[in-house]
């Protein structure tokens, strides 16, 4: 499978050979757990795991958490008080389920600023950059579908701001609205949807992450060097690379236990604190909650949707140019789901060759910058839409924007990039020093 | 009126929203409570004597709707005996549609909610509330103090200030910890309103103290077994960590050679 020369499976027994010739699924197993991987991968390679765990944590927790629930307007919220209360071990099962969204987004955030930084988004591995971004989009549809389940105020007024965005696309935003919600509000017919899609997404998910172990199996890992291994022979191959088992099966298993500590000291000893109070109030129609709040996942893109009002010159302008189709509200949508192309493509607005931002000088200061950037847009995602907040908001979400669309195509041109290492051979033991190297 | 009120309140709280997210916070001040930390435990004690609180005082407008009444005997809540707890339940009437009657509540039925329309169920109070915010925003704090909602409570029992208004007909009590300033319950609590059997204090404060730790369990039941599997969990997960980065260590040194500074 991989382009990297390397041991293939070889059936021994009678029995192997006879299954290898009908279906060869242990020569995929083998092949899969020990390709090559770049043996100077640091401790920013190990969030593939932990997002591996998630799905598998996400997936257990929530098919026994629907054995309890029911997804019906005036039965949801109790149901879960149910799962709280009477279901055995259920408390935990749903704290599980709950703060695993939140680690599941924190290590996508981590796992997408590798890639951002190293290039891993570069030729040739924009399909499994492109396909990543796909799965991040249907995992915030799933977790915002899964917010809304509970059926607590912020679920129904969260799923009433955010299904509110679709109406605000002109002429057709209405019926796709109504479409969405089952109706012409947020009531049992969207409840009923959502839990349905909630289900199915994750499967979806599984899916694609296949996909996307395919296509960086087929194109090898990235390594902090951004240099491709040697495929001149298997034996330069293996000066530049150790299989994936066992070395990176037992870091990676060392890192996920070190993340899981943590997270289940956040689950045992402080579950509520990612949450927010007024999803233990049951939904109420009449009352809207002060502050609209997501999930803190949900906030950078939060605060660019609000960012784009009135105004602001450019929406005044898109609003002139496109005859008052383009109003405040559908600006702020487009930037919203802009941001997130933004980095979709970032395998074709950047123009360096050089792959790695440790050999680029100037763009590793914008990109710490791109970095406080988001942890800003977060923060403004959360503070209501009201000044100063909404001028920090604008300038953030422009430099978003700037960062992908100015700064990756100009950088490319501009900067005269360090010399990288020849091979990975050489990184890893300029690193260690094992063959003496002097280190830069 | 539930509607009007709503949006009284959400018009209040939204006119507030500025004040607290500057000063408003410092109306809701610390309670050492504790079941607080990862080894904090419930107050048995305290418990009980919150229910007692709840039963005289809260709950002639208030319900719990979702709590079990057999919970209150169970281990590491109010632990009250068996017998008790079906005494307490069978003072309790529920309408039973299967006898088309009403008939004393057993330990297997939940407590009544709320009498007063407008009156919000507690079941879940001590979680639906945020002491704390700050700072800017962030939440930080709540990683120290905790989220507040217990905090929250004993700064509103104990937050009026003895000011009346009257709006659109209904009279409304100054509280400095209620957002908004003003609030339509009455002041729920005066000293030495509630005698205690183990002769507690019974000033306003410790009654409110007292009647919010209830309400957390109330909210939490869980509490104590959650934080035991977590502390489990933490205690399995360290040994497996030290032994995975020692089997790394392993594993990797013939390949690193020795590293040199």
């Amino acid at each position: 499978m991989s382009g990297i020369p390397h041991d293939h499976y070889e059936p021994k027994s009678g029995f192997e050979r006879w299954l290898h010739s009908r279906l060869p699924i242990v020569g995929l197993a083998y092949d899969t757990l020990m390709i090559p991987t770049p043996k100077n991968l640091n401790w920013m390679w190990i969030w593939g795991i932990v997002l591996a765990f998630c799905l598998g944590l996400q997936i257990v927790t929530g098919i026994v958490l629907v054995m309890h629930y029911t997804p019906h307007v005036d039965l949801a919220f109790a149901s879960v008080e149910h799962i709280m209360r009477d279901v055995n071990g259920g408390h935990m099962l749903r704290y599980l389920h709950a703060n695993g969204a939140s680690l599941f987004f924190f290590a996508v955030y981590l796992h997408i600023f590798r890639g951002l930084y190293y290039g891993s988004y570069k030729a040739p591995r924009e399909v499994t950059w492109v396909v990543g971004m796909v799965i991040y989009l249907l995992m915030m549809g799933t977790a915002f579908m899964g917010y809304v389940l509970p059926w607590g105020q912020m679920s129904f007024w969260g799923a009433t701001v955010i299904t509110g965005l679709f109406g605000a696309i002109p002429f057709i935003g209405e019926s796709i609205q109504t479409w969405l919600l089952g109706g012409p509000a947020v009531d049992n017919a969207t409840l009923n949807r959502f839990f349905s899609l909630h289900y199915l997404l994750p499967f979806v998910i599984a899916a694609l992450v296949a996909v996307h172990i395919w296509a960086f199996h087929t194109t090898g890992n990235n390594n902090p060097t951004g240099v491709e291994v040697r495929r001149t022979s298997k034996a330069d191959a293996e000066k530049d690379t150790l299989p994936f088992w066992p070395y990176f099966v037992i870091k990676d298993l060392f890192a996920l236990a070190l993340v899981l500590l943590v997270f289940f000291a956040i689950v045992g000893f402080m579950p509520n604190y990612l949450g927010h109070p007024d999803n233990y109030i049951e939904a109420n129609p009449l009352a809207t909650p002060a502050h609209i709040v997501p999930e803190w996942y949900f906030l950078p893109f939060y605060a660019i949707l609000r960012a784009f009002t009135g105004d602001v010159w450019v929406v005044m302008f898109a609003s002139w140019i496109s005859g008052g189709i383009i109003d405040a509200k559908f600006f702020g949508v487009i930037a919203m789901f802009g941001a997130i192309i933004a980095m979709a493509l970032a395998p074709w607005l950047d123009t360096s060759s050089v792959r790695s931002g440790r050999f680029r000088p100037m763009f590793k200061w914008w990109f710490a910058l791109l970095c406080v950037d988001f942890v800003v847009l977060m923060w403004c995602g959360a503070m209501p839409a009201e000044p100063p907040y909404s001028t920090i908001s604008l300038i953030a979400s422009t430099y978003w924007f700037a960062y992908f669309f100015v700064l990756l195509p100009v950088l490319g041109v501009i900067e005269k990039p360090l010399p990288a290492p020849a091979t990975i051979e050489e990184d890893f033991n300029n690193h260690y020093g094992s063959k003496a190297h002097p280190a830069e | 009126m539930l509607k009007r009120f709503a949006i009284t309140a959400a018009a209040a709280l939204s006119l507030s929203g500025a004040a607290l997210a500057s000063g408003g916070e410092s109306a809701v001040h610390d309670v050492a409570f504790s079941f607080e930390g990862p080894f904090g435990a419930y107050d048995q004690f305290q418990l009980q004597r919150g229910l007692q609180v709840y039963t005289e005082v809260c709950s002639a407008c208030h319900g719990l709707r979702y709590v079990p009444i057999r919970t209150l005997s169970d281990e590491g809540g109010p632990g009250l005996p068996e017998d008790q707890v079906r005494a307490y339940a069978a003072n309790l009437d529920i309408f039973d549609p299967e006898l088309d009657d009403t008939r004393p509540r057993t330990p297997a039925d939940k407590f009544p909610g709320s009498s007063l329309s407008n009156a919000p169920d507690l079941s879940l109070m001590a979680k639906a509330r945020a002491g704390f915010h700050g700072p800017y925003g962030l939440g930080i704090n709540q990683f120290i103090q905790g989220i507040g909602g217990p905090e929250y409570i004993v700064s509103l029992l104990t937050g009026y200030t003895g000011e009346e208004v009257e709006m659109a007909g209904s009279t409304f009590y100054e509280n400095k910890a209620f957002p908004g300033g003003h609030i339509a319950m009455a002041p729920p609590l005066s000293d030495g309103q509630v005698e205690f059997a183990d002769g507690h204090d019974n000033s306003v404060h410790h009654m409110a103290e007292d009647v919010a730790a209830f309400l957390m369990w109330a909210a939490e039941p869980k509490m104590m077994a959650r934080k035991q599997a977590g502390f489990i969990a933490v205690l399995f997960l360290s040994v497996l960590t030290v032994l995975l980065y020692l089997t790394n260590k392993k594993l990797w040194a013939p390949h690193k050679g020795k590293k040199t500074a």
